[in-house]
């Protein structure tokens, strides 16, 4: 019972997902996934928040005529993503590739990452060293210490 | 002084990342760069909008520096730019061609008669398959074409006083200058 619930309501989200994307006759079933897949992964420039799948745009609506047509005249993915980008530049791409221009867009979360537990690293190292320093003290040492800051007028609690 | 190193280290670290929010605070999120630049311009031939059996090819606009502007007559933003055009046009510092872009002829002839035509020809792209050859994404753009047929610059947006004579108008100046 669980599972049939489940489909159906995965099901659902499908065909309210499907709404925006105009049908369009395909010979091979193979092609029409790449043509979904396709357009999940260009931006519309449009709404550059949206893929050519998600968007009303008319634009978005002209690529993807030009994405249909280019599948069924047997072109490669490569080749119609090589002719977005010579269009619209890296932008249609939501993956974007890796290049000198792209490598902090790529690594730049995982450098704040890295410096962040460096910082953590160093921070909890510096304070259990602190800590056993304290225990090392022999009882005299604390006492003295606790005579010092008696006479300066501070708390002795650490 | 160690003690301060790890705060100043994550002071130094909020700094720069405020510096590039800052940054792209100024940043105009629909200028993207098109990869065009400085490359061939896209061979086009279509009808004109004027005479549907004249055609207007990339041929014809890279005899001398000029300037490839496309608009459509339900463009908001272009009625905003056309009295510059159009005075562009009578100073006649440069030709202005025109992509008419998914229009109707009949509305893009009325906008002509009514408003003025600053163009010396404008191509009709009906379905704009021109304009996808060339990135067309938000009208108005307006590129800068030399006399080898190689887009220089290209502008996105509506052209404003300030951007022509910063911009524009300098680098049309300098082409111009250049021989070959």
């Amino acid at each position: 019972m669980r599972a049939v619930l489940t489909v159906l309501l995965l099901t659902l989200g499908l065909a309210v997902h499907a709404g925006v994307v105009e049908p369009r006759p395909f010979e091979d079933p193979a092609d029409e996934a790449r043509y979904r897949q396709l357009i999940q992964e260009l931006r519309c420039l449009v709404c550059q928040n949206q893929n050519l799948a998600d968007s009303n745009a008319d634009l978005a609506k002209d690529l993807r005529d030009q994405t249909y047509n280019m599948i069924t005249a047997g072109k490669t993915d490569e080749e119609i993503v090589t002719f977005m980008v010579n269009r619209y530049g890296d932008f249609v791409l939501y993956r974007p590739p890796l290049k000198s221009t792209t490598v902090l867009l790529w690594f730049g979360p995982l450098l704040l990452i890295v410096t962040g537990m460096v910082i953590l690293f160093v921070q909890v190292r510096r304070r259990a060293v602190a800590r056993q320093a304290a225990k090392d003290l022999t009882p005299e040492e604390h006492s003295r210490i606790a005579q010092i800051l008696a006479d300066t007028g501070e708390d002795p609690r650490p | 002084m160690a003690r301060y190193l790890v705060p100043l280290g994550i002071l130094g670290i909020f700094l720069i990342v405020m510096a590039f929010l800052f940054i792209g605070l100024g940043l105009n999120p629909r200028e993207v760069p098109s990869p065009l630049i400085d490359k061939g311009a896209p061979e086009f031939i279509l009808p004109t909008v004027k005479n549907p059996r004249k055609t207007l090819s990339l041929a014809d606009l890279s005899n001398e520096v000029s300037l490839f502007n496309v608009w459509a007559s339900w463009c908001v933003s272009c009625r905003q730019e056309h009295p510059l055009l159009v005075e562009l046009a009578r100073q006649g510092l440069v030709p202005i061609y025109g992509l008419n872009y998914k229009d109707a002829r009949q509305d893009a002839l009325r906008w002509l008669n009514t408003l003025g035509d600053p163009y010396t020809a404008s191509a009709f792209d009906q379905d704009g398959r021109v304009g996808i050859d060339w990135g067309v994404y938000g009208v108005p753009e307006t590129f800068v074409v030399d006399r080898r047929g190689i887009i220089r610059y290209k502008h996105t947006g509506p052209i404003s006083v300030s951007d022509w004579k910063n911009t524009l108008l300098p680098m049309i100046r300098q082409l111009q200058a250049k021989k070959g």
